[in-house]
């Protein structure tokens, strides 16, 4: 065990406070290694959170710059950072916060090349990404590779998030074989959403990566978790491990990592 | 058996607690935790936290100004 500064104590007190997580789970925190893709809405609250709780080591990817419009929702970005690379400027922020956590930004986006390299070195991913082609890789890439992962994703004010233990438990091709085709994405003038959603929804999966880490609870596994926060009504759905899932059924179709064809509009 | 100690008479709540549960976390099943702390909230609240989490409190003595509790960890 690790010898604690009279800081540290005080830092994490209210973890270490807790029956289900203590000392032991507090420990496994320090130890624990997460890749957040995507520093957005979904990221950045997910980002904070894990470098406050002191996860030893976060990884932050994304390849894309601050924009003014990105502020509305994405929490980690300040008006001084617009034209930043996103994933430096959540990482300024969470070293900010707690300067015992190692942060790993990459500006760079995860393709079927260079996605199984990075998310190798992780315990844990958030998917924190804002298109279909990004969320079918990562579940692929997590599968593959057995890593377990949070899905999430955002639109309006409607949320939807679970979590997936590779082989154990459903997967995104379990639900939805394939992405849907281009012309059925929502257009651009139908893709506004309430900022503070992203908050409600990227913090659901910072505290799965929390109970993951430290094996406090139960997780989102084969339970898909939606919410409409226009009555702010939660629902929490059984799905199923699909034998004939193309990724991870008995007789899979996808056995290497593909690039999936974007959507038409291209959301910042 | 090994017999620690730990000395929260200048923490205050939560710290109290917290410190206790460090030292109980580095010490092994049956070992004894002696625990020096004040009267009044300290000594309320942590012989009542340590048995919530399943470690029994062997005694309670006045020691001097303070108290002295013995905690065996589960």
């Amino acid at each position: 065990m690790r010898d604690y500064t009279e800081e540290q104590l005080e830092r994490y007190s209210r973890h270490i406070l807790l029956n289900d997580v203590g000392v032991e789970g507090q420990e496994r925190l320090l130890d624990g290694k997460v890749l957040i893709i995507g520093a957005g809405g979904l990221g950045s609250p997910a980002a904070l959170y894990l470098a406050a709780a002191g996860v030893g080591t976060i990884g932050i990817v994304d390849g894309d710059r601050v924009d003014i419009s990105n502020l509305q929702r994405q929490i980690a970005h300040f008006t001084k950072d617009v034209g930043v690379w996103k994933a430096d400027s959540a990482a300024e922020k969470m070293r900010a916060i707690n300067p015992d956590v190692n942060v790993i930004p990459y500006n760079k986006y995860l393709f079927a090349s260079n996605i199984k390299e990075i998310i190798g070195k992780y315990d844990f991913v958030i998917d924190g990404t804002d298109n279909f082609a990004a969320k079918f890789l990562i579940n692929d890439a997590c599968i593959l590779g057995n890593i377990p992962f949070s899905h999430g994703g955002i639109l309006r004010f409607d949320g939807q998030t679970f979590t997936i233990n590779p082989n154990e438990s459903a997967c995104l091709r379990c639900l939805f074989d394939k992405p849907p085709p281009p012309n059925l994405v929502p257009t651009c003038s139908e893709a506004g959403v309430l900022g503070a959603i992203a908050g409600m929804l990227g913090t659901i999966q910072a505290a799965e990566a929390l109970k993951f880490l430290t094996g406090a609870g139960e997780l989102l596994n084969n339970k898909l978790l939606t919410f409409n926060a226009l009555d702010m009504q939660f629902r929490t759905i059984t799905v199923n491990k699909n034998e004939n899932c193309p990724i991870c059924g008995h007789n899979p179709t996808i056995t290497e990592l593909v690039d999936a064809e974007q959507a038409v509009c291209d959301l910042k | 058996m090994t017999v620690e100690t730990l000395d929260i008479t200048k923490d205050h709540c939560p710290m109290t607690f917290v410190k206790a549960k460090l030292a109980l976390a580095k010490i092994s099943s049956g070992d004894v935790l002696e625990v020096t702390l004040s009267g009044g909230e300290p000594l309320e609240n942590v012989p009542k936290s340590a048995q919530e989490e399943g470690h029994k409190i062997i005694s309670i003595e006045e020691s001097g100004d303070n108290y002295l509790i013995k905690i065996a960890k589960k």
